[in-house]
């Protein structure tokens, strides 16, 4: 993998969203980072292809698509950890699973094409595993601009 | 506002990303059996109503040297949290905030900020800092730092993999 540089900083650091809406958006993004198109084009493939980036495009909103999202927690014994990880990363409709220090210690994100399958989903995990399964989902989201600096 | 059979083709068609070519709409645009402007259009129309969230890059934190990340999380009395949420939310270290509703008696939190740093000191500060900036001190507090992720993929909205934004608290 390539060291970050300052110019692939400067890239990360401009291109977080607003991402142009025109038939040469590249060559207009590549005009404010004072570069030209086919660098900007470049480096943006070598940061995806390097895994700095695990996409660039647009990010979509679940609910407002249709779909159904929620946080979920459990406390899984310790002993029964990686099997309990398995069974539940195996459904598709768990897009992330973290393990963290707490007695709730593993925590996953289910996103759904409608919102009534994240309780079966759940429902499933919950059978599957004999664990009680902690549904939280957002009540409010608060907005934290665009950001993370490179 | 509903998503129509075209929407629904273009955002399938762009789940994977943009294509890194000149024209990258027109590309989509062919493959989706739509005009570059309808493509333009329709993405305008979809940020405006927010089914698209943002368009830009999607960074692995890690790899841009933020090694640790905490899920923040506080007890704050319900008429307070909105506004609790707000001031959390303004700080430029808080890449996520949410209220979600407490599971008494196991989980007795309501507010939710995710916190990234360099490593676990740093994050460490940065509770602090944001107790102290929120006026969160005195309420009951944990801070779930990861211990490793185990699955880091997109999620499915459209009988497909897609992937949304929270990528780390939904």
């Amino acid at each position: 993998m390539h060291e970050i540089d300052a110019v692939d900083r400067r890239i990360i650091n401009e291109l977080q969203g607003g991402f142009p809406l025109s038939p040469r958006p590249y060559a207009e993004a590549a005009e404010r980072l004072e570069m030209d198109e086919g660098e900007l084009i470049e480096r943006l493939q070598r940061l995806l292809d390097d895994g700095v980036l695990t996409r660039f495009g647009p990010m979509y909103h679940a609910e407002r698509m249709g779909g159904g999202l929620t946080l979920a927690a459990m406390q899984v014994p310790e002993d029964r950890f990686e099997a309990v990880a398995e069974q539940v990363n195996a459904h598709p409709e768990v897009a992330h699973n973290y393990a963290r220090d707490h007695v709730l210690n593993m925590w996953f994100v289910v996103a759904t094409d409608r919102p009534d399958a994240i309780g079966e989903t759940l429902k499933a995990i919950a059978a599957e595993t004999g664990l009680e399964v902690f549904d939280m989902p957002k009540l409010r989201e608060f907005f934290v601009g665009l950001r993370f600096e490179a | 506002m509903a998503l129509n059979d075209k929407d629904r083709r273009l955002l399938h068609a762009l789940q994977d990303g943009l294509p890194l070519v000149p024209r990258p709409y027109a590309a989509v645009a062919e493959a989706v059996g739509l005009s570059e402007a309808d493509v333009v259009a329709r993405l305008a129309r979809l940020a405006d109503e927010g089914v698209v969230k943002r368009f830009g890059v999607v960074v692995r934190h890690r790899e841009l040297g933020y090694r640790a990340n905490a899920m923040t999380v506080w007890d704050v009395p319900d008429e307070a949290v909105a506004a609790t949420g707000r001031r959390l939310a303004e700080l430029d270290f808080v890449t996520l905030c949410y209220r979600r509703p407490r599971r008494l008696p196991d989980w007795p939190y309501n507010l939710f900020a995710m916190i990234h740093g360099r490593d676990r000191a740093s994050v460490l500060r940065l509770v602090e800092q944001a107790t102290e900036v929120a006026g969160l001190a005195g309420h009951p507090r944990a801070i779930l730092f990861s211990r490793r992720g185990f699955k880091q993929r997109g999620a499915r909205y459209l009988g497909q993999p897609a992937r949304p934004e929270p990528a780390l608290a939904g």
